[in-house]
Order: C-alpha cells, then sequence, then structure tokens
C-alpha cells in the first residue's frame, strides 16, 4: 500500500491539469498526456481565456462609446487587428506556459501527444514528436474535453469557422452571421459586433440563452439587439453555401422577409459534444450514454474501477469549474476518501454584456417543478453603484423557500454579475436562509448590495426599491 | 395550430423504439425539455423531451406501441404556450445553444438527459459542504438527518448526535466500497479486530460482486473418467520432470479445455451489449486461479490451443511459482478468454465457480475419486474428475454449456478427439 499509485491523466483542461496536479500533490506519480505544447486544454488555448480577452476589449470599447455621455470623447477608435490577436495569444501563452512551470514544479510527467487506452490498464499515445509509447497505469482519470459541433450540412470552408476558429481572429468580417444563440454565440456576437462586425444572429429555438430566467435574459436582449443588427428567433438555417467571397445561407422562419441573405463569415456555435470517440473506451467497461457522456457514479468512477472520467466528457453541464470540482472529486476517491459529486450550486455565467449570471435553482425549474417558492428582483435602476457607472439596466433576484426561507437560487444580469455570482453560490452551498444575507453587510456603494437588497425585499421592503403593495 | 410530435434521433442505429410509459396527458401544459414519454430501444431505456411548449392535444400512442425514428408521438398546440411555460432545461444550468440548424442533415443536438432532479422536495441537502463531508466520513446518510437550526438547516453537531443514536448507520467511512448493507455493531457481541483489505481482495471483491451482478449464471456438472489419462500422466511425468515440467491434471486440462474452446467458440468470447454485438476471441488464453497468501490471483496462459501439454505445464510451473512469490506483472493477469480453477487439491467435488466475467464461462476441477462404474459387463474401479462448468446464460445456452462440457469429458475418455477436432 505504501508504493504510490501511478495515475493517467488523459486531457490537460481545467479538470484534467487540475486532477494531475491535485493527485502529485498527494504523492502519486502523475502523467499528464495532452496534444498541446502545455497544459489548459480548450480552456486557455480556445474557449473561456481568450473569449474573455476579447470580451474585454468589447466592454472598453463600450464603455469608451458610452463615455461621451459623461462628458469624455475618446474619438473614434482604431482597432490594430494584430495588435489585438498578438495581446491575445500573449495572455493564452503566459497562462498555459505558467501552467507548464506548475506541472514542471510538481514533477508531473507532462507527455505530448494523444492517448488511446488498450485496456483498463494501458494507454498508447501518439507522441506529436513521433512514434508511440505505451504507459502502464494504476488509475487513469479520462479528461478529453468536448469539441465544437459542426454537423456536415455546414461546408468545410474557412468562411464557416467554429468557436476555435473564431477566437483566432483572423479578420473582423463586414457582415457576420452566427448560428446558435446559446452562451458561446451570443459572447462572440458580443465581441465582433464591438469589434465592427454587423452581426446577425440565427437562433432555431424561441428564445436566446436558454437555461436563464426570461427576466434576465431580456436585460441582455435589450443590448443585444442594439449591437446586433438582427436576431431571428425560431429561425432555421436551411442550407448554406460558401465561396471564396462570402456566404450565402437559406433560412426559414416566420414571416422572414428575405429568406437568402449573404454574409462574409458565418460562425457555427450549435453546441458542443463529447470527446468520447478515439479513446479505446470500447477495450474497457466504460459505459457511454445516448450523448456520448461517459457514465459515472457519484465518485466519477466509470464502470471500469481503475477509470474515471471528469469535466466535459463525464456530462452536463459542460463548464471548466465543474471539471475542476470533479477533479477535486475523483483524486479524493482515488486516495481512498470519501468524497462524492454533489454540488447544490454550478454557477453559469454568459460573459456578454451585461453579463447573465445564475446559481442554484432557477425561477423557470421551480415553475416546472410546481416548487413552492417565492422570488423578489431588485432592479439596479434602485442601486447607486450602478447609477454611478451609467449602468441602471441590471437585475438581481434571488429564489427563496417559502417555507423555511432557504436560498434555493440567484440570478443577476448586469456587468459583473459572473464576480457578483461567488456570494450567491456560497449562500445556496452554506444553506443561507434569506436573513443571513440581509444580517450580514454589504461594503457601500457596490453592485453587491443588490444580492443584500433583494434578500430583504423578502422579508418585508429594501431600503432603495420599493415594492408596489399587492 | 397543433404540432406533431415526432419520435427524435435516439442516437447511432437506432431505428425505432417501444413506448414504456407516456407521461402526459391530452389538454396538460408542456414546457421545453420536459419529458413527455420514457422509450425503450434494443439499446437504452430512455425518456423522450419535449421540443416545443404548448398544450397535449392528442396522444397517439400507448404503453407497447413500437414507434419507428420519427414516428408521431403527439400533436402538442403551441399557440397556447403561455409565460409560464417560458422553457428553459429542466435541471442543467448551462445555457446550451439550442441546436440552431436546418433539417435532418444538421439534425439538433439532442439535450442530454438532465440529471434526476435531487431528492424529496428535489432540493439539495440543507447543510453546508463541510458538513456534508464530515457525514460521509462518519458514514452518516446525510438525507436521514434532521436539522436542528433555522429553518431545518443541518449542522455538524446534528450529524453527530443522529450518529451517536444511530450507532449502526455510522460505519466507517473507509468501508463503503464493501456492498451496501448496514453492518451490527458486532462488538456488542464480542471483541472483534479489523484487519485492512488488501488490495487483492479488494479487486476481487469489485470483479467477483460485478461478475455476480450482472452475469446471470448456470452451472453444470459431470464427471469424467480420468483413469487412462492418469495412466499417462503417471508414465510421462518423470520425462516431463527432466524437462522441467511438471505434468499436473491442470495443466492437461488446459488443453482439453482450449482444444474444446476452437470447437465452441461462443465459450471463447465477450458479450458488447453496448453495441449488440459478440467478440468472438480468435484466441485461446487460459487463466489459471492461484492460490496464494496474498489472495486469489489467475495468471493467463497464452496460446493454449497452440501448445504441447508439456509446454503448458512448464508456462504453468513458472506462472504459479511466480504468483507465489508475487511477482506476477499485470501483463501476465491479462487477456484470459477462459478460466480453469481447480479445487481438487483441498478436497473439494463439484462447486459453482463466479465467471470472471468480461469472460463467458469458467471450469472448475474438483478432486478425483475411484468409484466403481460398470464397464462391459463388470465393475470396474475407475477414477473419476468432478467437472463444473459455470456459464454466462446471456451469451451462452444451456444446450452448448452442455455440449462444451461433454466434448471435454469424451475427449478425456477418447483422446484423439482433440487431433480430430481440437
Amino acid at each position: 500500500m505504501a508504493d504510490s499509485k501511478r495515475l493517467v491523466v488523459l486531457g490537460s483542461g481545467p479538470g484534467g491539469y487540475a486532477a494531475a496536479f491535485a493527485a502529485a500533490d498527494h504523492g502519486l506519480q502523475v502523467t499528464l498526456i495532452s496534444d498541446d505544447e502545455h497544459p489548459g486544454g480548450v480552456c486557455l488555448y480556445r474557449g473561456c481565456i481568450p473569449s474573455k480577452a476579447l470580451l474585454h476589449v468589447a466592454k472598453l470599447l463600450h464603455e469608451a462609446k458610452m463615455a461621451r455621455a459623461w462628458g469624455i470623447d475618446f474619438g473614434t477608435p482604431r482597432i490594430d487587428l494584430d495588435g489585438l490577436r498578438a495581446w491575445k495569444d500573449s495572455v493564452v501563452a503566459k497562462l498555459t506556459g505558467g501552467l507548464g512551470q506548475l506541472a514542471k514544479a510538481r514533477r508531473v510527467t507532462y507527455v505530448r501527444g494523444r492517448g488511446k487506452l488498450l485496456d483498463a490498464q494501458h494507454v498508447q499515445v501518439e507522441l506529436t514528436a513521433g512514434g508511440q509509447e505505451v504507459l502502464e497505469f494504476d488509475v487513469a482519470i479520462l479528461a478529453t474535453g468536448s469539441q465544437p459541433l459542426l454537423p456536415g450540412a455546414f461546408p468545410q470552408h474557412p468562411r464557416v469557422m467554429d468557436s476555435t476558429a473564431a477566437l483566432t481572429l483572423p479578420d473582423i468580417p463586414e457582415r457576420l452571421l452566427v448560428v446558435g444563440g446559446g452562451y458561446i454565440g451570443l459572447e462572440l456576437s458580443t465581441a465582433y459586433a464591438a469589434l465592427g462586425s454587423h452581426v446577425t444572429v440565427v437562433e432555431a429555438g424561441q428564445e436566446i440563452a436558454r437555461g436563464a430566467d426570461r427576466d434576465l435574459v431580456d436585460v441582455l436582449a435589450k443590448r443585444l439587439y442594439a449591437i446586433c443588427d438582427e436576431i431571428l428567433l425560431d429561425t432555421k438555417v436551411l442550407a448554406m453555401q460558401a465561396d471564396e467571397r462570402g456566404v450565402t445561407v437559406q433560412l426559414a422562419g416566420l414571416d422572414l422577409a428575405e429568406p437568402e441573405r449573404r454574409f462574409d463569415k458565418a460562425l457555427v456555435a450549435i453546441g458542443r459534444r463529447p470527446n468520447s470517440q478515439g479513446l479505446g473506451l470500447e477495450q474497457t467497461a466504460v459505459e457511454l450514454d445516448p450523448q456520448g457522456f461517459v457514465v459515472v457514479d457519484a465518485q466519477r468512477r466509470t464502470a471500469e474501477p481503475s477509470l474515471y472520467a471528469i469535466g466535459d466528457l463525464a456530462g452536463q453541464p459542460m463548464l471548466a469549474h465543474k471539471a475542476r470540482f470533479e477533479a477535486r472529486v475523483a483524486v479524493a476517491a482515488i486516495l481512498g476518501e470519501p468524497s462524492e459529486y454533489d454540488p447544490a450550486a454550478i454557477p453559469a455565467v454568459v460573459f456578454t454584456d451585461p453579463e447573465l449570471a445564475w446559481c442554484g435553482l432557477t425561477e423557470t425549474e421551480a415553475a416546472t417543478r410546481g416548487r413552492d417558492i417565492k422570488v423578489t428582483r431588485f432592479p439596479w435602476a434602485a442601486s447607486g453603484r450602478a447609477a454611478t457607472i451609467g449602468r441602471e439596466d441590471g437585475l438581481t433576484k434571488i429564489i427563496v423557500d417559502t417555507h423555511n426561507e432557504r436560498v434555493l437560487g440567484v440570478g443577476i444580469a448586469g456587468p459583473g454579475a459572473g464576480e457578483l455570482i461567488a456570494e450567491a453560490v456560497l449562500a445556496v452551498e452554506m444553506g443561507a436562509r434569506a436573513d443571513d444575507l440581509t444580517m450580514s453587510i454589504h461594503a457601500h456603494p457596490t453592485l453587491s448590495e443588490t444580492v443584500m437588497e433583494s434578500a430583504e425585499m423578502f422579508a418585508g421592503q429594501s431600503a432603495h426599491f420599493l415594492q408596489r403593495q399587492r | 395550430m397543433a404540432t406533431e410530435f415526432k419520435l427524435p434521433d435516439l442516437g447511432e442505429g437506432v431505428k425505432a423504439a417501444e413506448v414504456s410509459k407516456v407521461l402526459v396527458k391530452p389538454g396538460e401544459v408542456v414546457v421545453v425539455d420536459q419529458n413527455l414519454l420514457e422509450v425503450e430501444t434494443d439499446k437504452a431505456a430512455t425518456d423522450v423531451p419535449s421540443s416545443v411548449a404548448g398544450t397535449v392535444v392528442e396522444v397517439r400512442v400507448k404503453p407497447g406501441d413500437s414507434v419507428p425514428v420519427g414516428g408521431v408521438l403527439l400533436l402538442i398546440d403551441e399557440s397556447t404556450a403561455g409565460a409560464a411555460s417560458a422553457s428553459g432545461s429542466a435541471a442543467a444550468p448551462p445555457v446550451a445553444a439550442t441546436a440552431a440548424a436546418a433539417p435532418e442533415p444538421l439534425a439538433p443536438v439532442a439535450t442530454p438527459a438532465a440529471r434526476p432532479a435531487p431528492g424529496a422536495a428535489g432540493d439539495p441537502v440543507f447543510a453546508a459542504p463541510s458538513v456534508r463531508k464530515f457525514a460521509r466520513e462518519i458514514g452518516v446518510d446525510i438525507k436521514q438527518v434532521v436539522g436542528s437550526g433555522p429553518g431545518g438547516r443541518i449542522s455538524s453537531d446534528d450529524v453527530k448526535a443522529f450518529a451517536r443514536s444511530h450507532p449502526a448507520t455510522a460505519a466507517a467511512g473507509e468501508h463503503r466500497a464493501a456492498p451496501a448493507g448496514e453492518l451490527p455493531d458486532f462488538t456488542r457481541w464480542g471483541a472483534v479486530e479489523r484487519q485492512r483489505l488488501s488490495n487483492v481482495r479488494r479487486v476481487t471483491a469489485q470483479a467477483m460482486a460485478r461478475s455476480w451482478a450482472t452475469v446471470p449464471h448456470v452451472t453444470i456438472f459431470d464427471r469424467a473418467d480420468i483413469t487412462d489419462l492418469e495412466a499417462l500422466r503417471n508414465k510421462v511425468k518423470g520425462k516431463a520432470e527432466k524437462l522441467g515440467a511438471k505434468l499436473t491434471i491442470t495443466a492437461m486440462m488446459l488443453k482439453l479445455a482450449a482444444g474444446a474452446l476452437k470447437v465452441h467458440p461462443t465459450l471463447n468470447a465477450s458479450l458488447d451489449l453496448a453495441h449488440n454485438e459478440v467478440v468472438l476471441k480468435r484466441y485461446v488464453h487460459v487463466g489459471v486461479a492461484a492460490d496464494t497468501d496474498r489472495g486469489l490471483v489467475v495468471p493467463v496462459v497464452r496460446d493454449v490451443d497452440q501448445k504441447s501439454m508439456l509446454q503448458i505445464a512448464v508456462e504453468l510451473g513458472e506462472l504459479a511459482a511466480k504468483a507465489r512469490a508475487g511477482k506476477l506483472t499485470p501483463d501476465e493477469m491479462q487477456g484470459g478468454s477462459f478460466t480453469v480453477t481447480n479445487l481438487g487439491g483441498l478436497g473439494v467435488g463439484h462447486f459453482t465457480p463466479i465467471v470472471n466475467s468480461p469472460e463467458v464461462a469458467i471450469l472448475g476441477l474438483g478432486r478425483a475419486t475411484q468409484e466403481p462404474v460398470w464397464v462391459a459387463g463388470g465393475w470396474q474401479p475407475r477414477l473419476l474428475l468432478p467437472l463444473s462448468l459455470s456459464f454466462d446464460h446471456r451469451l451462452v445456452d444451456g444446450a452448448d454449456g452442455a455440449r462444451f462440457l461433454r466434448w471435454i469429458v469424451e475427449a478425456i475418455e477418447e483422446p484423439l478427439m482433440l487431433v480430430l477436432e481440437g
């Protein structure tokens, strides 16, 4: 028992590298396998990080425009695309390089290549540098993530991008079609619109940002309608052709004036699928669900006792922070500790401007389940802090159990919502009641007061927003 | 206007599904992602969530109906989708992009099955993560704990109090891997000693529990007259020893089993239910269960069908020595397609071995005994070897198993069979 276990981690995104680091810190012999130069995975190389760098720029451009109303004129911004790309790439390089250093310092063996299981104890790696290597392990954590869905009917052409291609920022198209009104489509629409593209969003469903409560989405929608040329709901792409000079699409939707449209480029962001193929899983007892996710138990163990799976590969929600939590659960289980994947609240954040963030129970879910709740909404128009940044369009809402007064969920729309949601996650996880939030002093003047004030509204009235009596 | 709600694409290769349950009634208001039906395909049972919101106008199917992909299940009137039915995925927080896109080729991604809504009122446990962890550590199921805090919040004191009043449920967290079922407090009846499970024991426990739980076992018994085989063994034993081989009945039976496996390939196979396939192995690698100080290990002799009994005997001797010394490599314990286990040395007759899944059969050898047998009009003392064959009835039928075992019995009594067929 004393000899240290050999752990192989396949995939080095936020799930994979977190698992590798934690395991190494506990004395396991860890090999981390990924085909990128450094750890980081999609999140750092082709997802969260580069997109957030671009969205920061988008926000800056927007505020510079708003500043005219505050008595400051920056003039018309000149965008140096090469400079912007270089800065974004330098952010990615710095963070991934840092992870490489951390891996080295922890004596995690980083192998560049693609791993494929031979059985429940061996993995064969096609090395990036050429050649093969077979590694034997006691335990492996599969963290191979997901990839953008690009069905075959969308032409394979440089003018038709998935999110990975769009984030390389090849150019700023004059007219951009974004297919898919989920968080990836909306974030990239925001970034490209700020950089000057005329953006049209096409969403097959009846709403954008599905999953979030409508009152929060409405806050975002107002601004999206202002920065995008068009947002077409209930509209499907029937066909798409790409040529040297642009992209032609045939759309189908209600009362659509021109079903055939021409764009300079198209971005397809209709979802992601787990990378469960080509891993050699068929050589093991590992089971997949109909959507291709690896089936795991509460410890993230697969049907094969020596194999664990975490992150996008192991099911929804496909979020980096959920992967990181699962990494902790799986490593603890491997160490023989009683761990369990039992989050009460997983924050979801859409990094548009304004941001959307929510956690725990949503009002929509509560309605579906017929759950007895009380919802209070605090409009940011009543927040002093919101007024000082010229953003009174936000909204903070909390969802409280009518009987035990427990905070079951929180939703926020407004700049910084992604940061503000942290308090809400803690509240839901700790089993806080509405009065726990009102009795915790919130700094003034900050946007975090909106969380406290919406909790105040549960018991009666908040200081700054008087509800009409019913 | 009513929309036809059709059976969506349920995954690769699935062409139809059988309705097992209809979860909605005409007149009921449904929202996007709400489960409308439960269906069963030949691969899995699954829920069918609604892709639209509205009022159910008509249910066109009933439990037991088989519906092709694309077949109409219900009519839903979307014009009645009110504010209350504003959709949202039932449980998954992420904002999934509703698969935009076109008709068939650009088919939307099915929303991954929502995790089952958490228990009772459906809410997460009313306790902080550190309290939940503490409960796990001392083996308390926190869902059973009643909280004494405001609104019923559970504190670590509540967990401790629960553990004190329910000593039986608070088992040491470490042993949770053992099959569920709560252990009584054995110290109430006398002193006990607790020992840590060895790795081998843990692996055996898991593998056996998995096989026992998933494999429908059938065990059949027979006896083989090994009088002549034993005579042969005694005759060549000395010669074998000079070659470094200890010619045992086990080694000889390995060869015979390999012959039977060549003739009956379904016993040299694995079942791949995920793909609806049988994996027939073109190799015959036979595992031999070995009793060691550390517990049960199963080294594998490769390509038994291509080796002579003497070669097998030499290899088996080497593997057994390594097993006793704890020197077997993982490689030497993998890749078996069939297993032989011999309890004869311990005096056992027939027994019911557990299939070493994903293999589908295991042959158990018992202790051979001298018995009177009626041969050609007279009683003769013959040496009879008890044989027990357990197999996975999902793949191997009783008759298949019987034919396999009979083949071995006859091959022992008629060794030329091995040359003829095996």
